[in-house]
C-alpha cells in the first residue's frame, strides 16, 4: 500500500520536487531569457515614448541656428542650471549651438520644474534658473544670500501659447471664449452640443457626447497660466484661485503635457490645455473669441503679440512681466506662457560670469530667438528684448 | 597581555590576572581576533539599522512638524491639497483613500490568482511545465514600474472601456461600479496594474511555502483517501497559511509604495467617490511624484508629512501581518 502510494507520487512527476541542482541551471537559463525579454520591452518602450515627443526632439536637430554671431569672450568652464521643463527644449537647442561655437564651455541644463531650479538657484548650486514664474518678494529677498547683497532678477527669455487641444470627431474648428472654457473645465458644460458652444460655432457639427476634460495632476506653470488666464478674462465663471495646482474637483487628470495630450489622443470627446508643441497627431486647438474682430488661433506669432501686451512689473533690473490676460488686441492669443532665467544682478560667481553673460547673450541675440519658432515657442518680442540684452551686458 | 591564545593550553594556576579573563573566554566560546572583528562588524550593522530608522523618522517628523503647524486645513480631513499657497491648505483624506482602496483591489485580485499559480506550479503542473512558469512570474518582477506605468497608460486603459462599461451595466446599481463614462483611469485600473505587479512577489513567496509543506501529511491524506485538491486543503494550504499572509503583506508593502506606474496611470482627484470607476482618490505615492518638482519648500515639507502617514501606515500592515503570523505560529513552516 505504502509503496503503491510513494510510486504514484513519483509517477505524478508534478508531485515531487525537481532536483536543487537542475532547477538552479534553469534558473540562470530562464534569467538570460528574461534579460532579454526586458532590454526587448524596454528598447520597444523607448521607441514608443520616442513617438510621442518626436515632434519637439525632432525639431531641436530640424533647426539649424546660425552660430555664426556667438561671442565666446572669455566665456569656459561648466555653467550648471536647473529649473523649468517648459522651456526645456528651446534651452538644449541654444546649448547645442552655443558649445559648438564655444568650445571652452560645457552647459548642463536639469529641467527639473521651475520650483527645483528656483530652490537650486537659492542655494548656490546653479548658475542660473529657469522658472515658469517670476521669482516672490521672499525669494528675492532670499536672494540677497547668494547675490552677495544684490538681488536676483527675472529675465523673460522663452514665450509659448498654451495650446486648448480638442479632439470631437467631426469638428476640425472650434471657437471658445473664456467664459465656456471656465465652465468646461468646471464641469458646468457637460455636453459638446451645449447651446453655449453652438452659439460661438454656428457652423460647426456638434455631437451631443459628453466633455471629457483632462487637467494636469502635477503642479505646473501651464496650469498656472491657464487658470490665471480664466480668473482675469472670465472671474464670474472661474471662482478660483490661480496656481500651479488645479483647484476645481471633478474632471480628469494626467501627469505631464505629454500625459494629457495621449489622453485626449485616445479620447473621443476630450479637450484638455498643454503645450502648443505637444497638440499634435490628431489634436485640434481651439481658437479663443477674446473680442477681437476675429477668434486667435494658437500660434507663435499670436502669442508674441500678447507678451507684447504685457507690462513689465519688476523693480529696477527685474523684467518680470504681467500679461494682460483680458487682452483684446488684434491677434494676441491671450493663454501665453513667459519662462524667465533667473540670474543674479551683481555678485554672480566670477568664474561662471563670463559664460553666464555670453550664453544668455546668445539667447537673447536675434539668432538664439529665431530657433525658438520651429520648436512651437514664441519669440519675446522686440522691445523687452531689447531690455534683456541691456541687462545682460550689464551683468556683474 | 596574552588573552588571544586562550583556546590553547588554560592559564598556569599561580597566575592570578588572566584567570579570570580565561575563565570569560570560556564560557563565551573562543575569541579569536576574528570572532571579536566579527562580533564587532554584525553589531554593528545592527545598529546602524535601526539608526537608520530613527533617522528617517526623526527626518520626516521634523520636516513634517514646521509645515503641519501652519497648516489652515486639517491634516487628516481636508480634500485639498494647496501646500505651496500662503498659508498651506492641505489634508490626506484622499490620499489615505485613494492609497488603501486601490491596495485592496489589488490584494483582492492579486492573492487568489498567485496562490493559484504558486498550487499549480508546485503541485499540479507537469515537471517540464512548471519550470518555465516560475521563471516567467520571476520576469514579472524584473520589470521597472515606469515600464508598468507605459504599458498601463498606452494598452490597459484605452483596453478596458468594455470591462467598466460591463461593470456599469450589471453591477452599476451598488454604486461601487457606477461609470460617468470618462477615460477609465480610476482606483480600480490602478488595483488591476497594482495586482500584475504585486503578483510575482506572492507567487513566489507562496510557491516556496508550499514547496515545503512535509510530504508526510501529503503521503498521509492520499492514504486516507484524499483526493489532489483534498490533500491540498488538508495539508497544504494550512501548513502554508502564515506564508500565504506574509507573502501578502510583502505585496501589500509594494502596492501601498508603488509610485510612477500609479502617477502614470491614475486621474487623480481631490474628492473622494463612492464608485471605484469614476476619479476619485490619489495615493501617498503618486502625490509626491506628481507634486514635488513644483513645490516650494513649504510643498516639501506638506508632502513628506504625507510620507510619514505612509510610514505609519505601512508600520501597521507589517505590525499587523507580524501579529497574525505569530498567532498562527504552530503551523508555521516559513520562518515569516
Amino acid at each position: 500500500m505504502s509503496h503503491d502510494i510513494a510510486r504514484r507520487s513519483d509517477d505524478g512527476g508534478s508531485w515531487k520536487e525537481l532536483p536543487k541542482v537542475k532547477l538552479q541551471r534553469m534558473n540562470r537559463r530562464a534569467l538570460t531569457l528574461g534579460a532579454l525579454a526586458v532590454s526587448g520591452a524596454l528598447a520597444l518602450t523607448a521607441c514608443g515614448s520616442d513617438d510621442t515627443s518626436g515632434g519637439s526632439g525632432g525639431t531641436n536637430t530640424a533647426a539649424a541656428p546660425d552660430t555664426s554671431n556667438i561671442k565666446c569672450d572669455d566665456a569656459k568652464g561648466q555653467l550648471l542650471a536647473n529649473g523649468s521643463s517648459a522651456q526645456a527644449n528651446a534651452i538644449q537647442t541654444w546649448i547645442k549651438a552655443y558649445t559648438a561655437a564655444c568650445k571652452g564651455v560645457q552647459i548642463n541644463y536639469k529641467a527639473e520644474g521651475s520650483g527645483a531650479g528656483v530652490t537650486a538657484f537659492l542655494q548656490g548650486q546653479t548658475a542660473f534658473a529657469g522658472s515658469d514664474s517670476a521669482l516672490k518678494p521672499d525669494e528675492l529677498t532670499e536672494s540677497a544670500k547668494v547675490c552677495k547683497d544684490s538681488q536676483a532678477i527675472d529675465l523673460p527669455m522663452v514665450g509659448g501659447p498654451i495650446a486648448v487641444g480638442y479632439n470631437v470627431p467631426g469638428v476640425d474648428k472650434l471657437v471658445l471664449d473664456a467664459k465656456t472654457l471656465a465652465e468646461i473645465f468646471n464641469n458646468k458644460i457637460t455636453t459638446w452640443n451645449d447651446p453655449k458652444i453652438e452659439k460661438l460655432n454656428p457652423d460647426a457639427k456638434l455631437p451631443d457626447t459628453k466633455i471629457q476634460a483632462f487637467h494636469r495632476s502635477d503642479e505646473s506653470g501651464t496650469t498656472d497660466n491657464l487658470t490665471k488666464y480664466l480668473k482675469a478674462a472670465a472671474p464670474d465663471a472661474w471662482p478660483y484661485e490661480p496656481g500651479k495646482a488645479w483647484e476645481p474637483k471633478g474632471g480628469q487628470s494626467a501627469q505631464g503635457s505629454s500625459g494629457v495630450a495621449q489622453q485626449v489622443k485616445q479620447t473621443s470627446g476630450s479637450i484638455s490645455y498643454m503645450e502648443l508643441s505637444y497638440a499634435k497627431d490628431g489634436i485640434k486647438t481651439v481658437a479663443i473669441d477674446t473680442g477681437a474682430s476675429a477668434p486667435v488661433e494658437a500660434n507663435v506669432d499670436n502669442a508674441t503679440k500678447a507678451i507684447a501686451d504685457a507690462k513689465v512689473v519688476g523693480k529696477g533690473k527685474d523684467l518680470a512681466l504681467e500679461l494682460n490676460y483680458a487682452t483684446k488686441a488684434e491677434g494676441a492669443y491671450p493663454i501665453t506662457l513667459v519662462t524667465y532665467e533667473i540670474v543674479c544682478e551683481k555678485g554672480n560667481k566670477a568664474e561662471t560670469l563670463p559664460a553666464v553673460k555670453s550664453f544668455l547673450g546668445y539667447a537673447a541675440s536675434e539668432e538664439g530667438q529665431a530657433t525658438l519658432k520651429d520648436q512651437g515657442y514664441a519669440p519675446i518680442p522686440a522691445e523687452i528684448n531689447a531690455k534683456v540684452r541691456e541687462t545682460i551686458a550689464a551683468l556683474s | 597581555m596574552d588573552i588571544s591564545p586562550s583556546t590553547t593550553a588554560p592559564p598556569p594556576p599561580q597566575d592570578a590576572q588572566p584567570k579570570p579573563i580565561s575563565h570569560k573566554a570560556a564560557a563565551r566560546g573562543a575569541t579569536r581576533p576574528g570572532d571579536r572583528v566579527f562580533l564587532g562588524l554584525s553589531r554593528g550593522s545592527g545598529i546602524l539599522l535601526l539608526l537608520i530608522m530613527a533617522a528617517i523618522a526623526a527626518f520626516l517628523t521634523y520636516r513634517a512638524s514646521i509645515v503641519l503647524s501652519k497648516n489652515e486645513g486639517n491634516f487628516l480631513t481636508t480634500f485639498e491639497w494647496d501646500a505651496n499657497a500662503i498659508p498651506p491648505y492641505f489634508g490626506i483624506a484622499v490620499l489615505a483613500f485613494g492609497t488603501i482602496v486601490s491596495s485592496i483591489i489589488a490584494m483582492v485580485i492579486a492573492v487568489p490568482i498567485a496562490v493559484g499559480i504558486a498550487l499549480f506550479i508546485t503541485h499540479y503542473a507537469p515537471r517540464k511545465l512548471s519550470g518555465p512558469i516560475a521563471y516567467v512570474v520571476d520576469l514579472l518582477a524584473a520589470v521597472p514600474s515606469i515600464v508598468y506605468g507605459l504599458w498601463g497608460a498606452l494598452f490597459l486603459v484605452p483596453h478596458l472601456t468594455g470591462l467598466f462599461s460591463w461593470l456599469d451595466q450589471f453591477f452599476g446599481w451598488t454604486g461601487v461600479f457606477e461609470w460617468q463614462g470618462g477615460a477609465p483611469r480610476s482606483l480600480l485600473t490602478v488595483g488591476i496594474l497594482l495586482a500584475i505587479m504585486i503578483l510575482p512577489i506572492i507567487t513566489n513567496v507562496s510557491r516556496e511555502v508550499f514547496r515545503q509543506a512535509p510530504q508526510m501529511h501529503q503521503e498521509a491524506a492520499l492514504a486516507l483517501g484524499a483526493t489532489r485538491w483534498e490533500v491540498i486543503r488538508m495539508s497544504v494550504l494550512p501548513f502554508g497559511r502564515s506564508g500565504i499572509i506574509s507573502a501578502s503583506m510583502l505585496g501589500l508593502g509594494r502596492a501601498l509604495g508603488e509610485t510612477m506606474a500609479v502617477a502614470t496611470v491614475l486621474s487623480p482627484s481631490f474628492l473622494i467617490n463612492a464608485s471605484i470607476l469614476d476619479p476619485g482618490g490619489g495615493t501617498f505615492a503618486q502625490n509626491i511624484a506628481s507634486k514635488f518638482s513644483e513645490a516650494t519648500e513649504q510643498g516639501r515639507d506638506a508632502l513628506i508629512a504625507s510620507g510619514l502617514v505612509l510610514f505609519v501606515i505601512t508600520l501597521l500592515v507589517n505590525g499587523a501581518a507580524r501579529a497574525i503570523i505569530a498567532r498562527r505560529k504552530e503551523y508555521s513552516g516559513a520562518n515569516a
